[in-house]
């Protein structure tokens, strides 16, 4: 009995000092937020060398973070445990983030540097006056497809439901970008909340399933790298990361419309040191950081002043810089409100229960 | 002091069972009573009763059953043999080891193997019968989740087996029965204890299960793990997510219930 009461303690005692842990680990990046800065970004999406020299030039720490969706960073930043001083979400996320009020208004006399920025990207519906938020990167959703096994040329979604095509079609695992693809492929608004249109794309989905291999996540790169399927529903980043690798594949924004996406840097609420921030977003907008950035990265970069740093061809490819015509085309993704969120995922439920 | 000795004895295992398992379950049932604004309503549950939700318990039950009949079939004849080894233990360590393997790991693997330019469309082409598409199939999601699950239905079934005693096998052939009436009536309800728990081990995770729904059946196969872990994570509607856990939770119960093992011996 000494024995188990010794026992009982001990667990007693070790979850009372990870308790103590936990609150002197989360004070203490608190604390010394004088020096230091902690960045929260997607994997993989900074130059790493360009976090050295930003150290170097201020003397501030920074801590680099990952998240893998915008879904798990608001998590993190809602439960405040950890004192994020940037963070870089999609268009759609910070929507919900203002509206939520979990971030702070950026004053723009602290990024001069923000007058490189192409005004194309700048006073966006879900940031007005760029309040909240400073354009990182930008880019599309459209077709990749491997020019060896795909003998005619791709310039449409309609083009996918060719029977030609069967099971040769990898699709993101995403209710926004497919249902989306559907209602662009009718020629409605991908951010259609008309009942009548989103069943309307949701039958003529069902329709392309006989063309569809498989619906997967970021497996979708090493997929399409080994040949697994000759078209893909993918990402310009993911596009042209691949494009890099293989010659033999070709990406192109279907003439319907698709979505136009940015990864914009914001201030979330936890922040404690808010002038880094300002420094380390300024840094990132420098045009030969941004420029060093975006060919390392190798998505499109929102700085005017930048691409003339840049190799002629990167730059110049229109499936990855589209002309301002094309973008027109284009929509970003609207924040449907947690309702209509959860009618597109249901719709993309049935949409992928429906067999073959 | 004797009956004080056992009361405290009961402490950890009921401060255990108090917070990890009664507190989770009544915080889903909690939430499973959430709307998307916070708010108190049965509209999940009504949600639920909707052709979509009930399509997905259906194919759910459907490749649940179909995964542990065939770890099943394979299982028993498996542990059978390996009872009548002789080099039982190896064997044994053999069936358990890749279970200490990452089970997504084994997934990736499988990725690789099934691919249209794998291991297995190699050897498809050498013996003759030309690649296939293996990967995203029901072929291939079947086949990934009885590899995943059989060490579960092996296991206990051995050691049921094991523990038969020889001497009533050989007593019923001496008594002029065949050797399947031998099995029908005396190695299958002696062992039944094994295969219940063995069906519990494997019919109820894969129930549930999501990650290989989407890497080996590409989003092909839909189960209610993978529609929960769209609501929690995607759609951010935990209650409707909470629902489902709350009937995955209701099944679990009646599949124990129907397996569970009486305690008077029914012959």
């Amino acid at each position: 009995m000494k024995k188990l009461m010794q026992a009982l303690i001990a667990v007693v005692i070790i979850a009372a000092v990870l308790f103590y842990a936990v609150h002197r680990l989360n004070a203490s990046t608190g604390q010394t937020a004088g020096n230091t800065l902690t960045v929260f970004n997607w994997g993989d999406y900074i130059d790493a060398e360009l976090i050295d020299q930003f150290e170097k030039e201020t003397g501030v720490q920074v801590i680099y973070e990952t998240f893998d969706s915008n879904e798990a960073m608001l998590t993190k930043i809602e439960q405040g445990g950890t004192t994020y001083d940037v963070a870089v979400p999609s268009e759609y996320t910070i929507e919900k983030m203002r509206e939520q009020e979990l971030l702070y208004p950026i004053d723009h006399a602290k990024v001069p540097n923000l007058r490189y920025i192409d005004e194309r990207f700048m006073d966006l519906p879900f940031d007005p006056g760029n309040e909240y938020s400073i354009p990182y990167f930008w880019g599309t959703v459209g077709i990749l497809y491997n020019t060896d096994k795909v003998q005619s040329e791709i310039t449409a979604w309609n083009d996918l439901w060719k029977p030609e095509f069967r099971n040769e079609i990898l699709m993101i695992d995403g209710a926004r970008e497919v249902i989306g693809m559907g209602l662009n492929s009718l020629g409605y608004s991908l951010n259609d909340t008309n009942e009548a249109h989103l069943q309307e794309a949701k039958a003529k989905l069902d329709g392309l399933t006989p063309n569809i291999k498989a619906i997967v996540g970021d497996e979708i790169r090493m997929l399409m790298e080994n040949d697994e399927a000759s078209i893909g529903l993918v990402w310009s980043g993911t596009a042209s990361e691949l494009m890099w690798k293989k010659d033999n594949l070709e990406y192109v924004v279907p003439e319907e419309g698709s979505n136009l996406w940015f990864d914009n840097m914001v201030i979330p609420k936890t922040a404690k040191n808010i002038d880094a921030a300002h420094a380390f977003i300024n840094f990132m907008l420098d045009p030969e950081t941004a420029a060093q950035n975006a060919e390392y990265v190798g998505y499109s970069t929102p700085n005017k002043e930048a691409l003339t740093y840049m190799p002629k061809e990167m730059v110049e490819d229109e499936r990855f810089y589209p002309p301002a015509d094309l973008t027109e085309r284009l929509e970003v993704y609207e924040n449907l409100g947690p309702e209509m969120l959860s009618h597109y995922n249901e719709l993309f439920l049935k949409f992928k229960m429906h067999r073959k | 002091m004797e009956s004080n000795n056992r009361a405290i004895y009961w402490v950890p295992y009921v401060l255990w069972i108090a917070l990890f398992v009664v507190a989770p379950i009544l915080l889903i049932v909690y939430y499973s009573f959430q709307g998307l604004d916070g708010e108190f309503t049965l509209a999940n549950y009504r949600n639920f009763f909707t052709p979509v939700y009930l399509t997905m318990t259906l194919s759910s039950f459907w490749y649940a059953f179909l995964i542990t009949l065939f770890c099943l079939l394979i299982a028993y004849p498996a542990a059978y043999f390996i009872t009548r080894s002789k080099y039982k233990q190896l064997l044994l360590l053999l069936i358990i080891l890749p279970s200490w393997v990452n089970l997504l790991l084994k997934a990736y693997a499988f990725l690789g193997i099934f691919s249209t330019y794998g291991a297995a469309n190699s050897f498809l082409e050498v013996v003759g019968i030309g690649a296939k598409q293996l990967l995203f199939t029901d072929f291939s999601f079947v086949f990934v989740s009885v590899y995943l699950f059989i060490p579960f239905m092996i296991l206990p079934i051995f050691n049921a087996l094991d523990k038969l005693n020889p001497a009533l096998v050989y007593a019923s052939r001496d008594l002029g029965a065949s050797s399947w009436t031998t099995f029908r009536k005396v190695v299958m309800p002696l062992t039944s204890s094994g295969v219940k728990a063995g069906i519990q081990a494997v019919f109820i995770p894969a129930l549930s299960l999501f990650m290989i729904t989407r890497l080996i059946a590409g989003n092909r196969v839909i189960t209610l793990g993978t529609a929960i872990e769209q609501h929690f994570l995607v759609t951010q509607d935990w209650g409707m997510g909470a629902t489902i856990a709350v009937f995955l939770i209701l099944i679990m119960v009646v599949i124990m219930i129907a397996t569970g093992t009486r305690k008077k011996g029914v012959m």
